[in-house]
């Protein structure tokens, strides 16, 4: 699917020819110049625990190396370590928002591929033993077509490992982020006997709260994950 | 969703009695159609959402069972979205052909992987497992009106012309295109054409590449048509599943009707470069009814229309001048060097410059288009040395309407643009120059929309235009040709003064 056209605006793009484009397509070669411009990675100071970008934040908001949501989770012992880390590619921008919201609201898959490259580089870096995607309702499944976060792991040629089920329907974005960090449970385990000493890592699109990615970290632990990292595309 | 053909109907996966092969409905080979059963209790509400129309069922707030008896009853009929030819796929609502349109994902709903069309995906994704549904059963009855036309104004003799013309293509059912010059006034002449089919109760679209013109012409035909449901379609407006009698809709929304009309109006065609009239044309052709009437409206009809009309292939009418009377300005070419270095060195050429001072000290104001963003971020900082007022704006200015109400309100002497100003923008009194005219960005049709914009008004009828270049190029002498040849006719019609 080498074309001449930009995978996300369909303008013309300047062919540049790299050694990595060789073997993987990824936005380098997918974007055009103005699209790939506007993808902002994550890099400098970030928090060492949910990879937010630091420099944007005021000081009150950063306790050492970590953000103040983060530390805060740490405090509650409910949610003290469920998450080990989390890891980002890039900046949640407007480009970004609008990027994801064709992704997965307009279904527009091919659009994963555009992180096929990061992606892959992170995963190996993580050397997870199971890649488990975060899970959709079956409602929810049916009305996309298809799990954002699972087509993410797919488009790395890595087989994502369903061990995870949700139990309620709503829509996260509907929801205060009171709501969401106190409801009870999100999910449930679909196959217990394969976590156990397993370092897992969670994919999902954004980490927004943290909440969904704790939720599924804490029941993951409780069965015996000895990690839990999640990786996510925007932060 | 899966489907089979099951005693010789379309069954969806869900609603099957016993267990059968199941396809998603671009595999299957023929879709039957079931006989109308005139005795069968339809829903009116589903009547009244689906006539005319092209949806998806994510789209129909309705159980899958009533759509079904509905379908087993006659009254509707789904199609492919998606046609699957070998390799190659089509998508049936769009028209595109094209393979670098189409991807394909491991899908939920057919558990197959699934193709779908990326040009229209905004619309909601049409894929190989996706039906279109439309409605077969009766339309609903139109409710006849008293007094349908409510317009006082009087149309020009050129207009009448045309108008009539217009009510004539209603009357037989056929095609016409109405040329007519940049401040002709061509809503006008639609008015009584629509009223005409109005009156037979039917069904009128008047369909525009831009919403700008949707959200203009809305409120100037609830005027004119008070007592006509009218429906207003752009992307996100509200009144997606009215039925109603006159249409006025952005082309994009065309895709969800499938023929729906008597009388169709397609406005300002040449807005569309030529790689989009096919798509234009297939939307077109889905939405309006077999044998319907079709108007085309344009100032500036492109390479292949003109020879058409020329040539007598086209049926066509002409407005070759303003209602005002007087002429079209002329456009003047004066070469300007290679103006792109000069920039480079911020300077200007000395022909550009004195044009713009005398614009500015005699206190007209312009319009100055140049071909690109980047040199209009050039060109602007040397203004306003001139000036402090400059502005410049382009198609993703974020205060694009602001600026455009400074250069309204005369606050602003210059107004630099893009070609995103050639046209629907009216200024009464200005001056028009381009920077550059030799650009491919400038077609023949861009060009007259240009110096369309001078001498709008008819206590302003002249204005300057003049074309800045380096290389006089053919866009700009047919152009230039074009707006002559209109002169001259509308003189010889004894339209003019």
């Amino acid at each position: 699917m080498f074309s001449e056209r930009c995978l996300y605006c369909h303008g013309k793009k300047e062919q540049a020819v790299s050694w990595t484009a060789l073997f993987w397509k990824g936005e380098s070669d997918l974007l055009c110049g103005a699209c790939k411009a506007k993808l902002m990675v994550i890099h400098g100071d970030i928090c060492s625990m949910c990879s937010r970008p630091l420099d944007e934040l005021d000081s009150k908001f950063i306790e050492g190396d970590r953000c103040l949501d983060c530390v805060r989770w740490e405090k509650d012992s409910n949610w003290s370590g469920c998450l080990d880390k989390n890891i980002a590619l890039y900046s949640y921008n407007d480009f970004l928002k609008e990027l994801l919201s064709r992704y997965k609201f307009r279904g527009d898959y091919v659009l994963a591929k555009i992180f096929a490259v990061q992606l892959q580089t992170k995963i190996k870096r993580a050397a997870p033993d199971l890649i488990v995607p975060i899970p959709l309702s079956s409602e929810r499944l049916y009305e996309r077509g298809f799990n954002q976060s699972e087509a993410l792991i797919i488009e790395v040629n890595h087989t994502p490992s369903h061990l995870l089920e949700r139990i309620h329907t709503e829509k996260q974005s509907k929801k205060s982020r009171d709501e969401r960090i106190h409801l009870q449970q999100v999910f449930k385990i679909t196959d217990t006997d394969t976590i156990a000493s397993k370092k897992i890592l969670l994919i999902d699109d954004i980490y927004t709260t943290g909440s969904t990615l704790r939720h599924a970290g804490k029941i993951l632990k409780q069965a015996g994950a000895t990690q839990v990292q999640s990786l996510t595309i925007a932060r | 969703m899966r489907f089979a053909v099951y005693n010789n109907r379309l069954v969806p996966e869900p609603l099957l009695p016993s267990a059968e092969k199941t396809e998603p409905i671009s595999k299957l080979p023929t879709i039957p159609l079931q006989p109308l059963n005139p005795d069968f209790p339809f829903n009116p509400d589903l009547q009244t959402i689906l006539t005319g129309k092209q949806l998806l069922l994510d789209e129909l707030p309705f159980e899958l069972e009533e759509i079904q008896t509905h379908y087993e009853n006659g009254f509707l009929a789904y199609r492919k979205s998606i046609e699957l030819k070998g390799k190659q796929a089509i998508c049936i609502r769009c028209g595109t052909k094209d393979p670098a349109w189409f991807a394909s994902y491991p899908c939920a709903r057919c558990k197959e992987s699934c193709t779908y069309c990326r040009q229209c995906l905004m619309m909601g994704r049409v894929s190989s497992c996706t039906p279109l549904i439309s409605w077969t059963g009766p339309e609903p009855e139109a409710q006849p009106a008293e007094r349908i036309l409510n317009w006082a104004g009087s149309l020009s003799k050129g207009q009448k012309e045309a108008s009539s013309r217009v009510v004539e293509a209603v009357e037989t059912d056929s095609e016409l295109l109405v040329w007519a010059v940049c401040g002709a006034g061509k809503t006008e002449v639609l008015f009584a054409g629509i009223a005409a089919a109005l009156a037979e109760g039917k069904r009128v679209c008047v369909a525009t590449p831009r919403t700008d013109v949707v959200l203009e012409l809305t409120p100037r035909f609830k005027a004119v048509f008070p007592h006509t449901t009218i429906a207003s379609l752009y992307g996100g407006s509200e009144d997606r599943q009215k039925h109603a009698q006159l249409t006025i809709a952005t082309t994009h929304q065309l895709l969800r009707f499938y023929q729906a009309f008597d009388f169709m109006v397609v406005d300002e065609v040449d807005a569309f470069p030529y790689s989009v009239d096919a798509a234009l044309q297939y939307a077109v052709k889905q939405a309006r009814k077999q044998g319907s009437a079709l108007v085309f409206l344009t100032a500036t009809p492109n390479q292949k229309w003109q020879q058409e009309c020329l040539s007598k292939k086209r049926a066509f009418v002409t407005i070759p001048a303003r209602y005002h009377r007087f002429p079209l300005p002329v456009p003047v070419f004066v070469w300007c060097g290679n103006w792109q270095k000069h920039l480079q060195k911020n300077k200007l050429p000395s022909n550009v410059l004195n044009w713009i001072k005398h614009r500015i000290n005699s206190g007209n104001q312009a319009l100055v288009f140049v071909p690109q963003i980047e040199q209009m971020e050039k060109l602007l900082p040397l203004l306003q040395t001139l000036h402090p007022d400059i502005l410049s704006v382009h198609a993703e200015d974020p205060y694009r309407k602001e600026k455009v109400q400074k250069m309204r309100n005369k606050e602003v002497p210059i107004l630099l643009t893009t070609t995103i100003l050639e046209r629907g923008v009216t200024f009464p009194n200005i001056d028009v120059a381009v920077l550059g005219a030799e650009d491919r960005i400038f077609a023949e049709s861009a060009l007259v929309q240009i110096a369309g914009r001078a001498g709008r008004s008819k206590n302003f009828p002249s204005g300057d235009v003049t074309f800045f270049h380096y290389g006089k190029t053919e866009a700009m002498v047919r152009a230039r040709n074009q707006i002559l040849k209109m002169n001259q006719v509308g003189k010889q019609r004894g339209l003019l003064d």
